[in-house]
C-alpha cells in the first residue's frame, strides 16, 4: 500500500531529471530552466501575491468577526459557523459558475488582476481557517482579556491586534499557513474565471514541456509538505490546550492530521 | 442629560438617560460589528449560490423551465452517469482499500510509529490532488511514464488496447490516490471507537470471531463506513482539477461539462444551462452530505 503512494511521488523526481537521449546521465535542468520561462515566474509570483493577500485578508475579515461575535453576539455564533462550513458543501466547480457574473461585472467597474481573486480564495479557505482560529479563541479567555485591556483604555484595535492575537499566536499561523497551501494549489477558480496562477501555469506549461512543469509540480508539493509539517509541529505544541471542535467535517481533519 | 424643568425646590430636575430597550443590550449598535463579515460573505459567497439557482431556472429575464430541459442532451446526460459511476466506484474502491488499510493500522500500537507515520501521510496525501497529481501520475504511467518504460522494456505493454489512463478508468487510479487516505482518516477514529470489552465480551459468551464481526463490530461500524464512503462519493463527485488536467477533450464527467459549457458559446448566450447543471450538482451534494450527518449522528451514538 505504501508503495501505491510513493511511487508516483517519486516518479515525479525522476521524470523531472531525465536527460535527453538514451543512457544520457541525470540532469537538472528541468529544475534550472524555470526561472526562464517568464509567464512562469510571472504566474509563481501572482499566485504567491494571491496567497499573502488572502492571508492577510482572512485574518482582517475573520477575527475581528469572531472575537465581536463571542463577546457580544453570542446568539450569531451558529450562523457564522455555518456560513463557514458552507463552502465545504458548494464545489468550486458549482460556486466559480456563480462567480463568473460578478467577476465580469468586477473586471469592468473595478479592476481585472489576477489579484481580485483572492476575494473568492478568501472565501474558499474560510472553513479552515474558521476552524483554526476557533480553536484558538476557545484555548483562551477572550472576555477576561478584552475587558482588562479596555478598562486599561485600550480601544478595540489595540485588543484585537495587541492582546488577543499574540495570546493565540498559533492558530493564527496555522490559519495563515492553511490559506497559503490552500491558494498555492487552487486550479479549478482561476481556470474558469480566466485568470493564469501557478496551477494552470503548470497545467498549460505541461502540454509544451512536461518536464519543467513537473518539476515545478514537485517543488510546490515540497513547499505545501513542509508547510503542513510546520502546522503539525504547532499543532502537537498546543495539543493540551486545544478544546474540541463542535462540528466534525473529515476534510477539514484531513488538513490538521488528527483526530479533534 | 438635559434640563426638563423647573420644580418646586428650585433645583432643575436632569433628565437622566432612559433604561435601554430589551433588558439592556444595545441591539443595533452591537450588530454593526458582525455586518463586514456577513456582508462580505453574501456578496461572494450566497450570490452566487443564488445566481446558481435562480439562474437555473430563468432565462432572458423570465422564469422557464427550458433550461432543465436543456439538460436532457445526450452527452449532458452520459456526464452525468459518468459522475456518478466515477464517484461510486473511486469511493466504494477508495472505502474498501482504505478500511482494511485503517484497521490494520488500528489494530497496531496506538501510540507506535506506523500509526503516526500513517496519520501524517494521510492528512497530506489526502489533501493532495488536482494538476500536481496527475502529473504525478502522468510522470509514473502516462505515455513515457516511469512504470510504463519499466514495463515496455520488460515486454508487457499496459496501452496495448489504448491509453486509459486520459479516460475513466484511469481517472479511478488517480482518485484512488486521495480516496485511499481520506478513507483511512475518517474510519480511523471509528475503528478506535469499539471498545476491548466488546470483543471480550463476545468470548466470554461463547462466540467466534464470526459472531463478533455479524453481531457486533459490524453492525456498529457499518452506518461509520457508509458514512465515510458517502463522504468520499461528495469528494470524488465535486473534484475537477485533477480531472481537467488528465483530460483535454470531450465532456466525460459534469465538472468538465460545466467547464466545457462555461467557456462555449452557447454557454455564454444562454448562462441558464450551465447554471443548471451546476444546480444539478449542488443537489446531489446536499443530497449526500445530509445523509452523511444523518449516519455520522448513528455513528458517534456508540463509537465516541
Amino acid at each position: 500500500m505504501g508503495a501505491f503512494f510513493l511511487v508516483p511521488i517519486g516518479a515525479m523526481f525522476e521524470f523531472s531529471t531525465r536527460g535527453v537521449g538514451e543512457g544520457a546521465a541525470r540532469t537538472l535542468v528541468s529544475w534550472t530552466t524555470i526561472v526562464t520561462f517568464p509567464d512562469l515566474v510571472k504566474a509563481i509570483i501572482a499566485s504567491l501575491e494571491l496567497a499573502t493577500i488572502t492571508s492577510v485578508a482572512m485574518l482582517f475579515l475573520l477575527l475581528p468577526t469572531m472575537i465581536w461575535v463571542r463577546l457580544r453576539l453570542p446568539r450569531l455564533n451558529r450562523i457564522i459557523e455555518f456560513l463557514c462550513l458552507l463552502p465545504l458543501t458548494i464545489p468550486a466547480i458549482v460556486l466559480v459558475v456563480g462567480l463568473l457574473p460578478v467577476y465580469r461585472w468586477m473586471a469592468e467597474n473595478l479592476s481585472d488582476s489576477i489579484l481580485t481573486l483572492a476575494f473568492a480564495y478568501v472565501i474558499l479557505v474560510l472553513p479552515y481557517t474558521y476552524r483554526a482560529l476557533d480553536a484558538g479563541l476557545s484555548a483562551i479567555n477572550v472576555k477576561t482579556l478584552s475587558e482588562a485591556a479596555r478598562s486599561l483604555g485600550a480601544g478595540w484595535g489595540t485588543v484585537i491586534w495587541r492582546v488577543i492575537a499574540p495570546n493565540m499566536s498559533g492558530a493564527v499561523l496555522n490559519a495563515c499557513l492553511l490559506s497559503v497551501a490552500l491558494v498555492l494549489g487552487e486550479f479549478t477558480l482561476a481556470n474558469i474565471l480566466g485568470y493564469v496562477n501557478v496551477q494552470v501555469e503548470i497545467a498549460q506549461l505541461g502540454q509544451a514541456n512536461a518536464g519543467v512543469s513537473i518539476a515545478v509540480s514537485v517543488a510546490s508539493l515540497l513547499f505545501a509538505f513542509v508547510l503542513l509539517m510546520v502546522l503539525s509541529f504547532v499543532g502537537a505544541a498546543r495539543r493540551s490546550l486545544r478544546s474540541k471542535p463542535r462540528v466534525r467535517d473529515p476534510r477539514l481533519e484531513a488538513v490538521w492530521g488528527q483526530k479533534a | 442629560m438635559t434640563v426638563t424643568g423647573k420644580p418646586v425646590t428650585g433645583i432643575p430636575v436632569m433628565e437622566t438617560a432612559r433604561r435601554p430597550r430589551e433588558g439592556g443590550r444595545r441591539l443595533p449598535l452591537h450588530w454593526v460589528g458582525a455586518a463586514p463579515f456577513i456582508g462580505y460573505v453574501a456578496v461572494f459567497l450566497l450570490l452566487p449560490t443564488a445566481i446558481v439557482v435562480v439562474g437555473a431556472f430563468s432565462a432572458d429575464g423570465g422564469p422557464t423551465l427550458a433550461n432543465l430541459s436543456a439538460l436532457n442532451q445526450p452527452q449532458l446526460i452520459t456526464a452525468f452517469t459518468s459522475s456518478l459511476v466515477l464517484s461510486a466506484v473511486s469511493a466504494i474502491v477508495g472505502a474498501v482499500l482504505g478500511a482494511v488499510f485503517a484497521y490494520a493500522v488500528a489494530t497496531g500500537n496506538p501510540s507506535g510509529l506506523l500509526r503516526r507515520i500513517v496519520s501524517s501521510a494521510s492528512g497530506v496525501l489526502a489533501q493532495f490532488g488536482g494538476v500536481t497529481l496527475a502529473f504525478a501520475f502522468i510522470a509514473t504511467i502516462g505515455g513515457n511514464g516511469f512504470i510504463t518504460l519499466w514495463l515496455q522494456a520488460h515486454g508487457l505493454d499496459p496501452y496495448a488496447r489504448g491509453v486509459w489512463l486520459y479516460e475513466l478508468p484511469g481517472l479511478v487510479l488517480v482518485y484512488a490516490y486521495f480516496q485511499i487516505p481520506l478513507m483511512v482518516l475518517v474510519f480511523l477514529p471509528a475503528l478506535d471507537g469499539i471498545r476491548p470489552q466488546w470483543r471480550e465480551a463476545t468470548e466470554s459468551l461463547g462466540g467466534s470471531t464470526w459472531h463478533y464481526w455479524r453481531y457486533v463490530a459490524g453492525p456498529l461500524l457499518l452506518p461509520a463506513f457508509l458514512g465515510c464512503t458517502l463522504l468520499l462519493f461528495a469528494n470524488s463527485f465535486s473534484a475537477y482539477a485533477t480531472a481537467a488536467a488528465l483530460i483535454s477533450q470531450g465532456d466525460p464527467i459534469l465538472p468538465i461539462a460545466i467547464a466545457n459549457l462555461l467557456n462555449s458559446e452557447t454557454g455564454i448566450a444562454q448562462p441558464g444551462i450551465g447554471q443548471a447543471l451546476a444546480s444539478e450538482m449542488i443537489v446531489i451534494v446536499a443530497v449526500v452530505m445530509f445523509l452523511y450527518a444523518v449516519l455520522q449522528r448513528r455513528t458517534t451514538r456508540w463509537l465516541r
